[in-house]
């Protein structure tokens, strides 16, 4: 199930090939928007390598989600430009996208549910619940391919919402606080899942969260926002070593990467 | 909306000890049974015609169900065009609310001269009455669906035939059943009233004939069994719901 050993390879390589001038996977490059009047993002400039998790945190309203919704193509800046691979990315349906509530269909079982996006972009319905049922097969889900969704839980939700994302298969994945309503141990256990099974959700990864431990234990790179109208304030690796298990969460590394994120978002001094 | 015996039981009581003090009442007072008969002198006149009341509940029954059927298919339509064009709005929304002011009974003698005695200005006067909860239903019904579940689509890459067909319908369903439901209470209505202006078949046809006769006994039992088709086509269309839309009926 896992490919870790593949995903070091490929980053390794990746590291070899692309020097500094590599064109990244993804990039924001002087975006500014306003939104009914109120001026969010001022010139932003982000680029995302491909093969890596960058994580965006930010205080609350900073407008993590608008950017990740111009990342999307859902939304178009009112200044500069947002790119995919080195082209113009003017419109949605080229990334996979997870916005922050589940918004699984009650109308649809989980299999589904999770076929949804492929059955959205025209593949034929029986292809496509073909391949959502090897998915949930393959992520441990396939007991409940045919229950409802009224009837899982909030973490099996955000399991099924993530497995009906990353079943587009996308290079990139941009991911809005998909545990953002969870409760704290489901949370733990989501995220702890989420780094088991990151390398078969996408090869590029950008979550928005508000959770400064989320982001480390996940991230290879964390973006800090500032206040609206948000700028990058700080772009932090995040040189801890992979695999990855929650265990990082307790060694002086990771307190001391939390500590210049939790001073960049002003709540050390 | 599941009809289990159990479930049934407080209706069913509640009429039987109905009929038995309307019964008892009737008796014991003595009242004519031209004023009013009681529940057995109803069956009896139902059982004694009941050729007759059948034969003539056909025609009843098939106008109700024909003029639902095109409201259902006008209220899709205005509550689609009104959901999609905010001009269409404009346009037709006040129209339509004034066409509901009207007092369809008064309209419905100008009807029957225009189109005669047939079953034609019947069936319009059912749509009439059942298109605009329809209308509404729709309109609201597409307006309430989760914009992030069409954001949802689009970031998928979706086109508006997809997004329309795959989360806008299904998700107006719960709205359009409600407004489907309180329609086809109105359907029947419709029907009689067609019939009192100008027919010469049906059981609005036939009440006005017993009335004019003092069959009171059987008026009676024409009005029971138009109550029983009434309740019989909400049943029916609750019925459909439950196949078609089963999570609508959850609750939460």
């Amino acid at each position: 199930m896992l490919d870790r050993h593949d995903h070091l390879t490929r980053q390794g390589i990746e590291a070899f090939h692309e020097g500094p001038d590599a064109i990244p996977k993804l990039a924001a490059r002087g975006v500014s928007i306003t939104k009914g009047g109120v001026h969010i993002l001022d010139g932003v400039d982000l680029e995302v390598e491909p093969g890596t998790f960058v994580a965006l945190i930010g205080p609350s309203g900073a407008g993590k989600s608008t950017l990740l919704n111009l990342l999307a193509g859902l939304e178009a800046p009112d200044e500069g430009t947002i790119e995919k691979d080195g082209t113009p990315l003017t419109r949605p349906g080229l990334v996979a996208y997870m916005p922050q509530s589940d918004l699984l269909l009650p109308w649809r079982n989980v299999a589904a549910n999770v076929s949804l996006g492929l059955e959205a972009t025209g593949t034929p319905k029986k292809d496509a619940r073909q391949r959502a049922m090897k998915a949930l097969t393959r992520f441990g889900l396939e007991d409940f391919a045919r229950v409802s969704p009224w009837a899982l839980s909030g973490g099996m939700r955000s399991r099924v919402a993530l497995l009906r994302t990353a079943l587009l298969d996308r290079d990139v994945l941009l991911l809005d606080e998909p545990l953002g309503a969870l409760d704290a141990l489901t949370r733990r256990e989501l995220q702890g899942w989420l780094l088991n099974v990151r390398d078969e959700l996408a090869a590029t990864i950008v979550l928005v969260t508000h959770d400064v431990d989320e982001a480390l234990l996940l991230a290879d790179r964390v973006v800090v926002l500032t206040r609206r109208p948000a700028r990058v304030a700080v772009d932090l690796p995040v040189d801890l070593k992979r695999p990855r298990t929650m265990e990082v969460e307790t060694t002086p590394e990771f307190a001391r990467l939390k500590g210049r994120l939790l001073e960049a978002l002003g709540i050390v001094k | 909306m599941s009809v289990t015996p159990r479930r049934a039981l407080p209706a069913v009581l509640v009429a039987l000890i109905a009929l038995a003090a309307w019964e008892i009442g009737v008796r014991l007072f003595g009242v004519q049974e031209f004023l009013l008969p009681g529940p057995v002198a109803v069956v009896g006149a139902f059982w004694e015609s009941r050729g007759l009341l059948l034969e003539n509940a056909v025609p009843t029954a098939g106008e109700a169900v024909l003029g639902f059927l095109w409201a259902v298919a006008a209220g899709l339509l205005s509550g689609l065009l009104i959901n999609r064009s905010s001009l269409a709005e404009r346009a037709l929304y006040p129209w339509l609310v004034a066409s509901q002011t009207l007092p369809i009974i008064a309209i419905a003698p100008i009807l029957v001269t225009w189109f005669g005695y047939g079953p034609l200005p019947k069936v319009l006067v059912v749509a009439l009455f059942c298109f605009f909860p329809i209308t509404v239903a729709t309109a609201d019904g597409l307006r309430a669906v989760d914009p992030d579940l069409i954001r949802l689509m689009r970031s998928f890459g979706a086109n508006r035939w997809r997004i329309f067909s795959m989360v806008e319908v299904p998700g107006a369903l719960p709205f359009l059943f409600g407004g489907v439901r309180l329609a086809v209470t109105y359907c029947v209505i419709g029907a009689i009233i067609g019939e009192w202006v100008g027919s010469s078949k049906g059981l609005g046809f036939l009440m006005i004939q017993d009335k004019a006769q003092f069959e009171i006994p059987r008026l009676f039992a024409e009005i029971s069994l138009l109550s029983a088709m009434g309740v019989a086509l909400f049943l029916l269309v609750a019925l459909v719901q439950r196949l078609v839309a089963p999570w609508t009926l959850k609750r939460g």
